[in-house]
């Protein structure tokens, strides 16, 4: 899997998922500056790493995702390829038209930096394909605008087309108002686009993927991953 | 040219922080405060006196980036 890492100034969890990366597929990733107007040849996977792109200024994301590496990007997203967008990676996804949407505010103002509980929906991602439909998983957020928000026939098309691929839950799987930590509508945790292509999610798998870190419930998704190429070459 | 755009969240958005302002002008006893919420204002400046060319220079700039049309909506005023 050659996976490549974009990065703009202000990201600063590029490097806990190249490491994440490195560690499930082996291989290195490119990274890949804002600046830059192409991706390498041969990218399997796109990765968004979170951050605090341009000092969050203007609106999160929202500067990130007019530079001039997100059109190859969006080209990229176009032909089918494989963009994973974490933390302000989703937010500048939302914010590129990629994913739609947008993360507001958390509901109790607060910055939460802790783990959270993800209910997996669906296994039959390419994402997500390292898990099954229904797991529990335990993952760190570190956000301050994690609240997911849309119009109400966006969120009707996203839980149509089974497009909400995690969620906030109680340890048990139970989705509840008192487990979804930043207010966001239906507990969004992630959403894929309607191609299937594109994951935009808040929590950070890649801060879960060796013993060292205290669980490893984020490698799945990449291990799934992994498997996706495999298969598919 | 002197342009101003403000931005401002659609009705019935949640604006966590208007609500937290609110709050905070209740504390101070600030009376008769309904309800608040928070915007963004844009001062621009337009090179030369193209009114036209201005007003669409101006409606790309909040469309594209100064306003989030999913959440915000903006009004645009040109002086002087």
């Amino acid at each position: 899997m050659k996976s490549a890492v974009v990065v703009f100034p202000g990201i600063n969890r590029e490097r806990d998922m190249t490491r994440a990366l490195k560690l499930v597929s082996g291989r290195e990733p490119a990274m890949v500056w804002h600046a830059d107007t192409a991706l390498p040849a041969g990218t399997d996977l796109v990765v968004i790493p979170g951050g605090f792109s341009y000092g969050d200024y203007l609106r999160c994301g929202a500067i990130a995702a007019r530079a001039p590496i997100m059109d190859a990007v969006r080209g990229f997203a176009q032909k089918g390829g494989l963009v994973l967008a974490v933390c302000n990676g989703f937010q500048i996804a939302c914010e590129a038209g990629l994913l739609p949407g947008v993360l507001m505010r958390n509901a109790q103002l607060r910055f939460i930096c802790r783990d959270v509980y993800l209910r997996v929906e669906r296994s039959d991602t390419p994402f997500t394909r390292g898990y099954n439909a229904g797991q529990v998983i335990r993952v760190p957020v570190a956000h301050g605008e994690g609240n997911y928000i849309a119009d109400g026939e966006t969120i009707a098309r996203l839980e149509g087309g089974g497009r909400v691929v995690f969620r906030y839950s109680s340890p048990d799987g139970i989705v509840d108002p008192n487990w979804t930590h930043n207010g966001a509508m239906n507990a969004i945790a992630g959403i894929i686009n309607a191609r299937g292509n594109v994951l935009g999610m808040m929590p950070h798998p890649e801060n879960h993927v060796e013993a060292a870190m205290g669980r490893t419930d984020g490698r799945g998704l990449f291990a799934g991953l992994v498997d996706h190429f495999k298969l598919a070459a | 040219m002197k342009a101003r755009v403000t931005v401002t969240l659609k009705s019935g958005i949640l604006d966590p922080q208007g609500k937290a302002i609110e709050g905070a002008l209740k504390t101070l006893g600030v009376s008769g405060v309904a309800s608040v919420r928070q915007g963004k204002v844009f001062d621009i400046e337009i090179e030369g006196a193209d009114r036209a060319g201005a007003a669409v220079a101006l409606k790309n700039a909040a469309e594209k980036l100064l306003a989030n049309t999913v959440i915000e909506n903006y009004r645009i005023d040109v002086s002087g």
